[in-house]
């Protein structure tokens, strides 16, 4: 790499100025233009690439909400209202931000997916998973505490029941709720501090963490749908020879699925921007009130299926065990795939069904999570968490001696 | 570079990074502890005194504590009665699952035996039940016996907040920590006079 970078003739001129200073032409080279990404991408590689056009419509989006938000009990649920309808513009720029957030959900969810089909959280890669696992759990934090701003009645009873969970761990549990939401309830001092982290704190974080993500990713290469490694077979430059420089290639390809991706994206912000009760809650229409519960407490739709599985325990310690479980499976799992194979291409039926199983279950969950249940739901509820487990437990014994198809020398399309 | 390591260097560069954390551990402190309530949330959530000299049986005495109503009530011998033959139409009748200190985990669910002192919330979602303390047929239950009736889901407690099978709500509700001053007096909130829930 250092050899590539020392023949680049920009040593003259503005660029030659600026990168005695500045690594800006090697940061370009080794990222965009030299940065060699297997040519057999398919659908599925829209997605990180998505993420990032979603993190920043919320971080542009976020800046100009705040230009017109207090976080203050009092006066933050008029405020929505009123940039809704007297900023201007300004319902424009909160539904770019409420359907973000759940295109960002959506979006991350695909991307997931995709390293759950192809095996790109196995070895080399397990920090990218792992570092990808922390956005994921940075983000939910950021959209939980981002749900409480507009202060809406579903904002104060998510927040209550959410934090309620950390009160239930024994012996410190009440001291840490007090800590949390600084108050013996959810109130003014929790909005601000649900604020601070919101719009400074954890953006910061995840910012970070992108940063890290793709530092990781560019160190090891990207994975493809064939999950082979093209380093393994290179061309006398040190090139592989089944890969593409990412810019223009894939920079041309994600444009593409950029203007796809904004077409269904606007249309749900100028149709349905609260996707019927969906990505915005009927019940958050109203104004905080403590004395008035709603009927039914539950998270935004991307929540649902982790509380539906916290639904499922009786007991609400087990319940919360349960519930942080089914997100810490995920990050173990490039040690619970013992296979030699990473890709669903060259796994055999078994691992299809369990895939197929597991994707069902959570978002069967995820359906159960946002309605009332009686004694079926419960059962059929108590199933899908079962499925959900079951995946990780099968896949540590299946993937032992896995058998599978003859893998490929090369990258097939 | 060479092999040799100063030994002595190396003991001070351990000592320095060892007394560096624990400077950023006592640096810590003011982040974390200024997420505690502050001075006037806790002020708001002081502990708050009622006078019950003037309830007569029966009635209710409500009197609100961080932001909460708590129910005073006044229980003769009658209606404590009701409490022993429950035990098979109530969901958690020895209180094992459900809040209250441990003075109050008892059959009348209270310090002293006719006075019941709890937060008078529905532990289902939060709604704040209606009393019903004659032991007279009601229209949610012909076989009443006196208790607390949530008009929101229908959750239905006895005399001493205990949940009965059926109602949407799954434990008793809470007791919070009192003490008596006098005979007339008590303070909710604390355990004892010296302070602190």
């Amino acid at each position: 790499m250092g050899k590539a970078v020392n023949s680049s003739n920009s040593s003259s001129g503005l660029m030659g100025w600026i990168d005695a200073r500045l690594p800006v032409t090697k940061a370009y080279k080794e990222h965009l233009s030299e940065y060699y990404a297997p040519n057999n991408f398919n659908f599925w590689y829209f997605f990180g690439s998505l993420s990032l056009l979603v993190l920043v419509n919320q971080l542009l989006t976020g800046v100009w909400l705040t230009m017109h938000y207090k976080p203050d009990a009092e006066q933050a649920f008029g405020l929505v209202e009123y940039i809704m309808r007297d900023v201007p513009w300004g319902w424009l720029i909160r539904y770019l931000h409420t359907t973000g957030a759940s295109a960002f959900f959506i979006v991350i969810y695909m991307h997931m997916f995709r390293g759950l089909m192809y095996g790109s959280y196995k070895k080399p890669r397990e920090l990218v998973w792992l570092l990808g696992m922390f956005i994921y759990l940075a983000l939910m934090a950021e959209a939980f505490m981002g749900y409480v701003l507009p202060w809406g009645n579903m904002s104060f009873w998510g927040a209550k029941v959410i934090t309620q969970l950390f009160g239930v761990i024994p012996y410190i549990g009440d001291g840490l709720l007090e800590w949390i939401r600084g108050d013996y309830n959810i109130s003014d001092a929790t909005l601000n501090r649900f604020f601070a982290l919101h719009v400074v704190a954890l953006p910061i974080v995840l910012l970070l963490l992108v940063v890290l993500h793709i530092l990781a990713l560019h160190t090891v290469g990207s994975n493809n749908p064939d999950g082979i490694e093209i380093k393994k077979n290179k061309d006398e430059n040190g090139i592989p020879k089944d890969g593409i420089p990412f810019h223009p290639y894939y920079t041309v390809k994600d444009i593409f699925g950029v203007g796809i991706f904004l077409l269904l994206f606007m249309f749900i912000v100028f149709v349905k921007p609260d996707m019927g009760g969906l990505f915005l809650e009927h019940d958050n229409f109203n104004i905080a009130d403590p004395g008035s519960t709603p009927e039914h407490i539950k998270p935004v739709w991307y929540f649902t299926p982790f509380f539906a599985i916290l639904k499922v325990v009786p007991n609400p310690l087990w319940g919360m065990i349960a519930m942080f479980s089914a997100i810490i499976m995920l990050f173990v799992l490039p040690w619970l795939d013992r296979s030699e194979v990473k890709s669903i291409r060259y796994r055999l039926l078994p691992f299809k069904i369990a895939l197929f199983s597991f994707v069902f279950s959570f978002i069967a969950l995820g359906y159960l999570g946002m309605i009332g249940w009686g004694d079926t739901e419960k059962l059929v509820a108590r199933i899908l968490t079962g499925v959900y487990f079951a995946y990780f437990a099968f896949l540590f014994f299946y993937s032992k001696n896995e058998k599978h198809k003859p893998i490929p020398e090369r990258l097939t399309h | 570079m060479t092999d040799k390591v100063n030994e002595s260097r190396r003991n001070l560069l351990i000592a320095t990074s060892v007394v560096g954390a624990v400077g950023v551990g006592f640096a810590a402190v003011p982040f974390l502890k200024s997420w505690l309530p502050s001075e006037r949330a806790k002020s708001a959530g002081e502990p708050v005194t009622a006078n019950i000299s003037k309830l007569e049986i029966g009635q209710k005495l409500q009197v609100m504590w961080r932001g909460q109503p708590i129910f005073i009530v006044l229980r003769d011998k009658k209606l404590l009665d009701t409490l022993t033959g429950l035990k098979d139409r109530l969901k958690d009748p020895e209180s094992e699952e459900s809040i209250q200190p441990d003075y109050a985990k008892n059959l009348p669910r209270s310090k002293k035996e006719g006075l019941l002192v709890m937060v008078g919330i529905c532990t289902h979602l939060g709604c704040s039940p209606k009393t019903y303390s004659e032991i007279v047929p009601q229209a949610f239950d012909a076989d009443w016996k006196g208790g607390f009736y949530c008009p929101c889901h229908g959750s239905t407690f006895d005399i001493s907040g205990r949940v009965f099978k059926g109602s949407p709500a799954g434990t008793n509700m809470v007791i919070p920590p009192y003490i008596f001053v006098d005979d007339d007096n008590l303070i909710i909130g604390v355990d004892s006079l010296e302070g602190g829930a």
